[in-house]
């Protein structure tokens, strides 16, 4: 679905503005002033530009996460810096670090406190599939056991790059149209 | 203040023994710190010492920990003394089928929680803790996960142990 700003009416698919049979001088009023997207795409765009991730740390990972959001790395410059701590105002999860078996029901929780569209990333290796904690009697082999992810972030911890790496491949699917529950997640290392 | 003027480990274990009876001594060798094993019904007492003699002036419990030996609990009491400088390691065994030690609560309030993570791991009870309950893992958990006898727990879903690979 295309937008016109002549009378309400929709524009001529596929057709420029100077294709639309506007009047000369109607033509000379809208030229360069106005830019055409499809709606779906134009809400992708602005989702994939403004994420803000609730406030949530579990692990070492998590101090990699404050260090991608302070001047130095600046996920600001990716509109991703409003950390918030209400989960009701986020709609990115990072989950920064193990997850035990007595913080799911909380991690649980959080998630679906947070309304949709909503997207999770799996920073670092115990939050993507349990890290060095195999046969451990506490941890849970990978937040997505419990929550639907996104993006898998590798690394124990990821520096901030490889998180900005991950957010940004994030805004990628969005872009795409991903949509974040039930659908088929991408890896940060294999996607380009 | 007090003027500061630290104890050796001997030095502290002679000024315990002159009051308590069937101390041990373990002498400092390498990889292993000079330490003192006192009986557990004599462990409270003792630290009562520890804590209130003037010479001593054991003020912080640095660590509480738990160490299973296959045939009995030991519990160590690390201590530091803000006031001279110095430091004591004090031990106390228990039978590993009914671990029961006195809990040290009423002298040091800051070895509430180091006891009851050694409640959680070990499963030694300290009688007289205000609350001896777990601390890290759930209340439902079934055993205690740092006794050698606890097992390996249930391995990762298979579909887990796939898809990581190192090569690109």
């Amino acid at each position: 679905m295309s937008v016109s700003l002549r009378l309400g009416l929709p524009a001529p698919e596929g057709k420029l503005p100077e294709d639309w049979g506007l009047l000369p001088d109607e033509q000379a009023r809208v030229h360069g002033k106005i830019a055409l997207a499809k709606l779906n795409e134009a809400f992708a765009w602005a989702r994939k530009s403004s994420l803000w991730p609730v406030t949530f740390g579990l692990a070492c990972c998590a101090i990699e996460m404050m260090a991608a959001g302070i001047a130095r790395y600046d996920m600001a410059r990716f509109g991703a810096e409003v950390f918030r701590a209400s989960p009701r105002q986020a709609d990115l999860m990072i989950v920064a670090g193990t997850v035990t078996k007595k913080m799911a029901p909380a991690i649980k929780r959080i998630y679906d406190q947070m309304p949709e569209p909503k997207y999770v990333i799996a920073m670092g290796g115990c939050a993507s599939a349990g890290g060095p904690y195999i046969n451990s009697y506490s941890v849970v082999m990978g937040v997505d056991q419990i929550v639907p992810v996104d993006v898998y972030i590798p690394g124990c911890p990821p520096r901030p790059d490889g998180l900005i790496h991950g957010l940004m491949r994030l805004q990628d699917k969005i872009t795409r149209g991903g949509k974040a529950v039930g659908s088929e997640a991408v890896s940060a290392v294999t996607a380009t | 203040m007090t003027d500061a003027s630290p104890l050796s480990a001997e030095q502290i274990h002679e000024r315990l023994a002159g009051r308590f009876r069937n101390l041990s001594f373990v002498p400092a060798r390498a990889g292993v710190i000079a330490s003192t094993i006192v009986p557990a019904d004599q462990l409270v007492a003792l630290c009562q010492m520890l804590r209130d003699d003037q010479a001593l002036r054991f003020d912080y419990p640095a660590d509480i920990l738990g160490v299973d030996y296959l045939d009995y609990f030991e519990v160590v009491y690390q201590l530091r003394s803000f006031t001279h400088g110095h430091d004591v390691t004090i031990k106390c065994r228990t039978d590993r089928e009914d671990a029961v030690l006195p809990s040290v609560t009423s002298i040091w309030p800051g070895a509430d929680f180091q006891e009851r993570e050694v409640f959680d791991m070990y499963g030694v009870t300290f009688t007289g803790h205000p609350n001896m309950t777990r601390i890290l893992l759930w209340d439902e958990f079934e055993g205690y996960p740092l006794r050698k006898d606890f097992g390996i727990p249930a391995p990762m879903p298979a579909e887990l142990e796939l898809g990581v690979s190192y090569e690109h």
